[in-house]
């Protein structure tokens, strides 16, 4: 495997990994609106995820920072190319990240409440747009012979794309809900496995018409199609186990089916993009891959060894960091946020 | 309006506004693992106190800073995509290792921290603060290794028409990376310093908890003399160093046009006319530039006239022809001499505050209380001048030698994208900085008492039980 070829699976890893870790507190974010019923409800839910969404984010950090590194032509052609897409992130996951720090620094419900407004906000939207980024990507974007793209927003919004962001949040939200059952006590948890279950149905419809609208409209099936037809089926076993763990009230395993459903959905793009980076929707050969995206072999060489040598910890002390803080959440204790 | 202007605009914007959180990150960071291991060591509860008092002021200043980083690592792509594609072979690496080595460390500690009071062992939860802080310094050693080779490229060949790494090491050995880093981290431990300093001096004042601040002050008055002291050195050992590797910077930052003479004069105040190339008022202190150059009094420094003929020999096959190569003089000079002044102010304040306080006349001194307030500003205003005069003073380039900011830009984005963003940037930039001050000055009015606590109850292991 040449190396240019590790990163791209090195990449891969961040970004699904960003998608395991930020889906859930995104998905608990959603539910602060969705799911509590009022403000006490909706203390201990930001609680539940208080001490990891912060190095949650950093997943993206270094999955962005990921493809700077190894591929900077992908990284120059995707940001320049998603401004206002990129801008709209930024600005959602700013405005959500201090919320959490804010919302209750000040002792009065309306103070609470529009910061609260902003978590929910700002969890709605990033796994929204992310999904509309990778599948419009996926899909085929405006790039010239100069690895430019200049994208009308119908290019950006389109059906497919559409269709992808709703179920990319609808994913988070329901490993979110899973999440907070695993992680609450009493009330909320019962009542999130409840719209988990509900959420599931939705997810399912979500699915089968983000893979039909997949077999139309990309070329994933024609490229990989024994590997993605593969996951699919792995993608309905893992919802229709988390279903059935859901129903058992086996919290641990329903979490994990749902986090594994975000894998291997995610896993679905990247495969499909491989070895291309960005697809061009004007002529083929202008398509970014990881041959012609990448860095040189002694800068990809430099990283790999630092990626090796640093992951290890970065995963250990992680693991570390939910055993800590692996008891459920109530409003019976001191919240910090 | 001209891109390439917008873009610029908005860096200035983004990166000045997210680098008033990063030096009071790592300061405070530091300061507050000093007072828990004093706690740990002392038992005394009065620095457990000021750890968790100070901590909630760092936690609001924190959150601001961790968001507005994101943009940076978005906005090379996104305003400067011929920048990434040029130098990302090289650039990208350190921003990757950021934020494999030290994003990462930091943001899942400081959660272990803020939530780990009375969950983690004592040791644990101090040696928890202690990575925090060495997080926040190691990423600023990485994202100088970028800067640096910025101002002075090293470790790279031109191949495939871009900047390609061929000696990590050299990156990370780059003897602008030696003297800008401890330069930003003694500057650091400055602004949380003075910080510190202030806000104490602001209670001492009304004499409001007077043992807890005057503690506070104590540590601070020393964080802060060895602080300005080390700023004053790292950035002596960074001028001459700029003297060496980027003349034009050091002649725009003296105004000085032609070659000096021999020994050189340093100039205390000057009427710069950029028109006409030349001073048309003029204060100077004989010898001092030779000696603050070169550690001796005698040397001579070239102008900016001599320079640019130089440059255009050297440099317009890459620039272009008719490239100027001046950078704007009057921003470099001043932003060089208002920086200087206010590090030069902290070495006195200190100085001054830890005489007063082994005479024990620190208390009663109200007109240096009264001075510590608006020092606060000084590590900030200095900060922003230091970095204006690196960044400004470095153009026409980005990076020095290789490539010009104009050929930088994203070919693809819109004048009126940019724009836009900036007004979004600016608008939640201003909403942040109100509610945080707004916050800080609450917490500081509230003091340090603890706040009120509900105690926790034993709560269920959700990893023991399957069911209800």
């Amino acid at each position: 495997m040449e190396l240019s070829e590790l990163w791209f699976v090195l990449v891969s890893i961040l970004f699904i990994g960003f998608f395991f870790l930020e889906g859930f507190d995104f998905g608990v974010g959603m539910s602060t609106r969705l799911l509590a019923r009022d403000q006490k409800e909706r203390t201990v839910m930001v609680n539940t995820i208080g001490p990891f969404w912060d190095a949650n984010e950093v997943w993206l950090i270094a999955g962005a920072g990921s493809i700077f590194a190894a591929f900077p032509n992908w990284y120059a052609t995707m940001f320049s190319g998603y401004y206002l897409l990129m801008l709209t992130i930024l600005l959602s996951l700013i405005v959500r990240g201090v919320s959490f720090e804010f919302r209750r620094k000040v002792d009065d419900e309306r103070w609470t409440n529009v910061w609260d407004w902003m978590v929910f906000i700002g969890s709605l939207l990033p796994p929204f747009l992310f999904g509309v980024l990778f599948t419009s990507m996926l899909k085929g974007m405006p790039i010239n012979e100069d690895m430019n793209m200049v994208a009308r927003f119908l290019d950006v919004m389109n059906i497919y794309s559409i269709w992808s962001g709703l179920t990319i949040t609808l994913l988070c939200l329901l490993h979110g809900l899973t999440f907070l059952s695993l992680k609450t006590e009493g009330e909320i948890r019962g009542r999130s496995a409840a719209m988990a279950k509900k959420v599931l149905l939705a997810v399912y419809g979500a699915l089968v018409v983000f893979v039909g609208l997949s077999w139309f409209m990309t070329d994933i099936f024609e490229v990989r199609p024994f590997l993605e037809l593969m996951i699919v089926v792995l993608i309905v076993l893992a919802y229709g186990l988390s279903y059935y763990f859901i129903s058992k009230r086996r919290e641990g395993m329903a979490f994990t089916m749902t986090g594994l459903g975000i894998v291997l959905t995610v896993s679905a793009i990247f495969v499909g993009l491989f070895p291309r980076v960005m697809v061009s929707s004007l002529n083929k050969s202008f398509d970014l891959t990881v041959y012609n995206a990448s860095s040189g072999a002694y800068s990809l060489k430099v990283m790999t060894i630092v990626a090796v040598t640093i992951l290890p910890f970065v995963l250990g002390y992680s693991i570390w960091s939910y055993y800590v803080f692996r008891k459920r959440v109530s409003d019976k204790e001191h919240l910090t946020y | 309006m001209d891109p390439v202007m917008l873009a610029r605009i908005q860096f200035a914007l983004t990166t000045i506004y997210h680098f008033f959180f990063v030096p009071l990150t790592i300061g405070l960071a530091f300061m507050i693992a000093i007072m828990q291991t004093l706690y740990a060591v002392k038992k005394n509860e009065i620095y457990k106190k000021m750890a968790k008092f100070w901590g909630h002021l760092f936690l609001i200043n924190f959150a601001v800073g961790v968001v507005t980083g994101i943009i940076q690592e978005f906005q090379f792509g996104m305003n400067w995509s011929d920048y990434s594609r040029f130098v990302g072979d090289v650039f990208g690496a350190p921003l990757a290792i950021e934020a494999l080595l030290a994003f990462f460390m930091e943001s899942t500690f400081i959660g272990l921290w803020i939530f780990g009071w009375d969950r983690l062992p004592k040791k644990v939860h101090l040696a928890s603060i202690w990575l925090v802080s060495i997080g926040s310094m190691l990423s600023g050693f990485w994202i100088l290794t970028a800067n640096s080779f910025m101002q002075v490229p090293v470790g790279y060949e031109i191949k495939n028409g871009r900047a390609e790494m061929v000696d990590f090491l050299a990156l990370i050995t780059n003897g602008q990376l030696l003297v800008e880093f401890p330069h930003v981290i003694t500057g650091a431990l400055c602004t949380g310093a003075f910080f510190v300093a202030g806000v104490s001096a602001y209670n001492l004042l009304k004499k409001k908890h007077v043992d807890f601040y005057k503690k506070s002050m104590n540590l601070a008055l020393i964080i802060g003399l060895i602080g300005s002291l080390g700023a004053a050195f790292s950035g002596h050992a960074q001028a001459q160093y700029l003297v060496n590797t980027q003349p034009m910077k050091m002649a725009a930052a003296e105004g000085i046009w032609e070659d000096t003479p021999d020994p050189a004069p340093w100039s205390v105040f000057a009427w710069i006319d950029t028109e006409k190339q030349e001073n048309k008022f003029e204060l100077n202190i004989p010898y001092a530039l030779s000696y603050l150059s070169y550690s001796k009094f005698e040397g001579s420094l070239k102008g900016m006239k001599t320079l640019q003929a130089e440059y255009e020999e050297k440099y317009d096959s890459i620039a272009g022809e008719e490239t100027n190569y001046i950078p704007p003089v009057k921003t470099t000079y001043w932003s060089f001499r208002l920086m200087v002044g206010f590090g030069s102010a902290m070495i006195l304040l200190s100085m001054i505050g830890l005489y007063l306080w082994r005479k024990g006349r620190l208390e009663q001194s109200g007109l240096f209380l009264k001075i510590l307030l608006p020092a606060i500003s000084f590590p900030f205003l200095g900060n922003t001048f230091g970095w204006v005069m690196t960044e400004v003073g470095r153009q026409p380039w980005t990076v020095f030698g290789l490539m010009t900011t104009a050929d930088s830009i994203s070919p693809n984005v819109s004048s009126k994208s940019i724009l836009f963003s900036i007004i979004m940037y600016t608008v939640i930039f201003t909403i942040l900085a109100s509610v945080m001050i707004y916050l800080m000055v609450r917490e500081i009015k509230h003091g340090p008492e603890e706040h009120k606590d509900e105690h926790s109850t034993v709560s269920i292991d959700p990893f023991n039980k399957a069911g209800v």
